[in-house]
């Protein structure tokens, strides 16, 4: 069929997948450690109907061409990691970050992801693992008998024991940051994997090189502005109804042609 | 037949082909830096023996609306968006350099400076290559800052500059990538006057009311040759009926 059809068509496609993308925004927005996510939208390539400058006769050429757009595609999903506010918990396990940096988490399968959520729990053994029960890496273990724990700005970790003073030191969280965060894959379960896009990680210690410090008994919240994605939701919707506006237009068009001759 | 019926078609084509263009710009409603397509129709009148009567119509249409689109403010590092006139200069497929208002930037795998559709920002020299670094920032004439990886924020440092060009916009053309170009491979000179707004992008200037309008009219256009194609079939049917034998 025509352009004007497939162009409207792409339309409606596109403004689906940003309401997919909304709805998923606004999904989590309780998530801890979550990051919005945002479509970027590019237009499809033009079709030269007619060559502008071409020759339409010997002595003359065409003042203007002609090239038909083809509608638009969604090009690519990002993430856009700006930091969510803090939400104090008073969990000694809560640990939130402030700046650059991710925890990293060892998965099931041997391979590594990371996260902003630091929400930890212990397991049976004492470790420090995530809520889906993934070790953090490097690991923390815990004492069964410690009284408290004390997880510092720099991510020392140190717990007080029955009979003793002086807390004692278990461990030190690190924090890994990439090169461009964006290009990290999302893989649910509020974990991120590295990918040829975002570069290796570097690992360091919170607070030194551009790494942020650690906030013990608070959570990151999302970052989802629900004013931004009421915005973007209706701004979405009326996207839509035009488009299919624009194709029933085009149908109507077809259809008088029909019926009328 | 008579040669009513092939006036109407082609004003019936040329409008259902303008209808793409509209339809093209609605999609496109939501592309960042996007640019209103323009159409228009010249008439092209037959040659021929004795006087010429019939003119055809021909749409028209790589020109693009030149008015600014709203400015969104999203806070991330490398969302640039332009003040006012001006252009960020990126290469394109085939290597040329062309223009765009679309400034949601990112980087690729190899550290390069890209925008969302993957063509390269062009800076002072070429492709703009991102080093290792923990922070990045774009400042208001394009300058890009970073800290390098392993060193604290004292030592930010200068990198490139993002080629802003403010060319005369009636010489560029959209080409099929929907990039603007300026005839003949030419490159515009950097501008030292064209400003950024950082944190923010520049929506689609395409206005959904007008096109809204421009849609009912160019069906009611359609309907119109339609009726024409009517007429002409209602011409020849009573030419007809009048040489037909009676009885």
């Amino acid at each position: 069929m025509d352009t004007a059809l497939w162009a409207a068509k792409t339309g409606l496609d596109a403004q689906h997948t940003r309401l997919t993308l909304i709805s998923n925004n606004i999904a989590n927005i309780n998530t801890t450690g979550y990051k919005r996510g945002r479509v970027a939208f590019e237009d499809l390539l033009y079709q030269n109907v007619r060559q502008a400058g071409a020759q339409s006769s010997q002595q003359t050429e065409l003042p203007s061409g002609l090239y038909l757009g083809t509608g638009v595609r969604v090009v690519a999903t990002e993430k856009l990691f700006t930091q969510g506010s803090l939400e104090q918990t008073g969990n000694p396990l809560d640990v939130a970050i402030t700046g650059r940096g991710f925890f990293q988490i060892l998965l099931p399968d041997g391979s590594l992801a990371y996260t902003r959520d630091g929400g930890f729990q212990m397991n049976a053994d004492g470790e420090l693992v995530n809520s889906s029960g993934y070790q953090l890496q490097p690991g923390i273990t815990l004492p069964g008998d410690a009284l408290s724990v004390t997880i510092g700005r720099d991510g020392v970790v140190s717990v007080t024991q029955p009979g003793q003073t002086a807390p004692v030191q278990v461990g030190s969280l690190q924090l890994f940051d990439f090169v461009n965060a964006t290009g990290l894959e999302p893989r649910g379960e509020n974990l991120l994997v590295e990918t040829a896009s975002s570069g290796a990680p570097t690992s360091g210690t919170p607070g030194t090189n551009g790494l942020g410090i650690l906030v013990q008994s608070s959570l990151e919240t999302s970052n989802v502005n629900v004013v931004e994605e009421l915005v973007g939701m209706i701004e979405t919707q009326r996207a839509y109804e035009i488009n299919s506006k624009a194709i029933s237009t085009a149908d109507e068009m077809l259809s008088y042609l029909t019926n009328s001759l | 037949m008579d040669k009513l019926l092939y006036v109407a078609m082609s004003g019936a084509k040329q409008a259902f082909a303008t209808q793409a263009v509209i339809n093209h710009n609605v999609a496109n409603a939501s592309t960042t830096g996007f640019r209103t397509d323009l159409h228009a129709m010249a008439s092209r009148p037959i040659w021929g023996a004795g006087f010429p009567t019939r003119v055809n119509p021909l749409l028209v249409g790589n020109e693009w609306d030149r008015s600014t689109g709203a400015l969104q403010t999203t806070g991330r590092d490398l969302d640039v968006a332009i003040r006012g006139a001006g252009f960020i200069a990126v290469q394109g497929r085939d290597g040329t350099e062309a223009y765009t208002r679309a400034g949601d930037l990112q980087l690729d795998a190899e550290g390069r400076l890209v925008t969302a559709s993957g063509h390269p920002v062009l800076g002072q020299q070429g492709p703009i290559v991102i080093p290792a670094n923990t922070g990045i920032q774009i400042g208001g004439d394009g300058t890009i800052s970073i800290v390098a990886q392993g060193q604290g924020p004292e030592t930010v440092s200068a990198i490139d500059r993002i080629k802003l060009v403010r060319p005369d916009v009636d010489r560029l053309t959209k080409g099929v990538d929907g990039l603007l170009r300026l005839p003949d491979g030419e490159a515009a000179d950097a501008d030292a006057d064209a400003q950024l707004a950082t944190g923010s992008i520049e929506a689609s200037n395409v206005n959904i009311a007008e096109a809204m309008i421009d849609m009912i009219l160019v069906a009611r256009h359609y309907e119109t040759q339609v009726r024409m194609m009517d007429v002409a079939n209602e011409n020849a049917g009573a030419a007809q009926r009048l040489v037909a034998p009676a009885g």
